[in-house]
């Protein structure tokens, strides 16, 4: 084995940890093959998320310590074209991951003259694509799904901005948020201040997401050793024209983080759902909530938000499609 | 004097309220703590992270959670 594969496997996968899981499981008498074997999955899943979150959270915030909303903001500003798009989309991988900020953030690109196109590419990669998912990602599946879900993740938000965009909607903001005052509140930090800064999204970010994580695991868990794999895929199947629809609709309403729905995500693969379902259901959680809809209302003309769900929707149908046409290059 | 807290309603936001208030407390100062929740009247003090501190209607700090501390020497 190439030592590349064992990095991955222990550090990143910690097979050592499931190892382990399994022979404890063993030795109170409960057969991880069986149905109890759900402990197996649950214990392990728990403690390895919670491992790789707490060093993603430290080592991710202390990256976005240097790019506060203000600067990303001025990185922006002036900019158009799809390059920008690009560049917003890009910026939106390394903000602050919880989307009750995106509406201030909204209304702050707005007030400074962004336009829309850029706005959206911004705040659609923003819940979508994160380093913290793409890192579980690889270590949940393996590093070619990671990166094939930021580039599709990538290409939803440079798509979406742009063709919102293209729609001419410039006008279809809440008159308020052209009146607020652009103020440059951020100022340089110190190393010591972006260390306490990095601990502080630790504790504050897995005191917000544990128990979304706890239940997410608890649904994979089930349905990794409880439910008969044949009722999944003839919900979820890969030869059913609706899986894809299907789990987007559930997804989106569904308010959770890219961290409660991994569990979940890989206890559907291994049942023999379509990766490209997986996906669509995942992203649908992350980048659409009931919350967030209703927040982005108080913003936009209903005209304008409708654009925003039907672009941002039809990009997830069409990667889950996608994905499950290609899956073979990637298991 | 008038402490407003802006953000909506988050974990960090009501600790950030609970330092104001015991810097107040501790500074020996009258202070009213405001809790802004709306989301227009946020955005009207140009801040793009929450939570926000206003003492006096004055934007102090935006997007952290200070200390007792650090909030009595801005009072």
């Amino acid at each position: 084995m190439n030592i590349f594969g064992w990095l991955n496997d222990q550090v990143l996968r910690m097979q050592w940890l499931s190892d382990l899981v399994t022979a404890g499981v063993a030795a109170v008498g409960l057969d991880p093959t069986s149905r109890v074997g759900s402990v197996q999955f649950f214990v392990y899943d728990v403690i390895k998320i919670f491992i790789l979150l707490s060093v993603l959270i430290f080592a991710i915030s202390w990256i976005q310590s240097f790019f506060p909303p203000e600067r990303t903001r001025r990185i922006l500003g002036g900019r158009s074209g799809l390059w920008a798009n690009t560049l917003a989309a890009l910026l939106g991988t390394i903000t602050p991951f919880c989307s009750c900020s995106s509406i201030p953030i909204f209304i702050g690109f707005t007030a400074a003259g962004l336009p829309l196109a850029i706005t959206f590419s911004f705040l659609i990669s923003s819940p979508l694509v994160d380093l913290a998912s793409v890192i579980l990602l690889a270590s949940i599946f393996n590093w070619s799904i990671a990166l094939a879900y930021v580039a599709v993740g990538l290409v939803v938000a440079i798509v979406g901005g742009t063709l919102i965009g293209r729609a001419g909607m410039e006008d279809q903001v809440a008159a308020f948020v052209r009146t607020v005052p652009v103020q440059d509140n951020d100022h340089a930090l110190t190393r010591g201040e972006r260390l306490a800064f990095a601990r502080a999204q630790v504790v504050e970010i897995i005191h917000r997401v544990w128990p979304y994580v706890l239940i997410g695991v608890g649904i994979g868990a089930a349905i990794h050793n409880w439910v008969p794999a044949e009722i999944i895929t003839a919900l979820l199947g890969q030869d059913n024209w609706w899986s894809v629809p299907l789990a987007t609709l559930i997804g989106i309403p569904m308010y959770a983080d890219i961290f409660g729905t991994l569990p979940i995500a890989e206890a559907l693969v291994g049942k023999g759902v379509g990766l490209g379902t997986v996906l669509a259901f995942m992203m649908a959680v992350t980048a659409l909530s009931l919350p967030s809809i209703i927040m982005l209302k108080r913003v936009v003309s209903i005209r304008l938000l409708m654009l925003f769900l039907a672009v941002v929707t039809g990009g997830i149908l069409g990667i889950g499609v996608l994905f499950n046409a290609i899956t073979p290059w990637f298991i | 004097m008038i402490i407003k807290i802006l953000g909506s309603g988050c974990r960090k936001c009501v600790a950030l309220g609970e330092n104001a208030k015991a810097a107040a407390a501790a500074a020996g100062k009258e202070a009213e703590i405001v809790k802004v929740t709306d989301i227009a009247q946020i955005a009207g003090y140009g801040v793009m992270s929450t939570p926000g501190l206003v003492i006096d209607e004055k934007l102090v700090s935006a997007g952290k959670v200070l200390t007792a501390e650090e909030i009595g020497r801005l009072l």
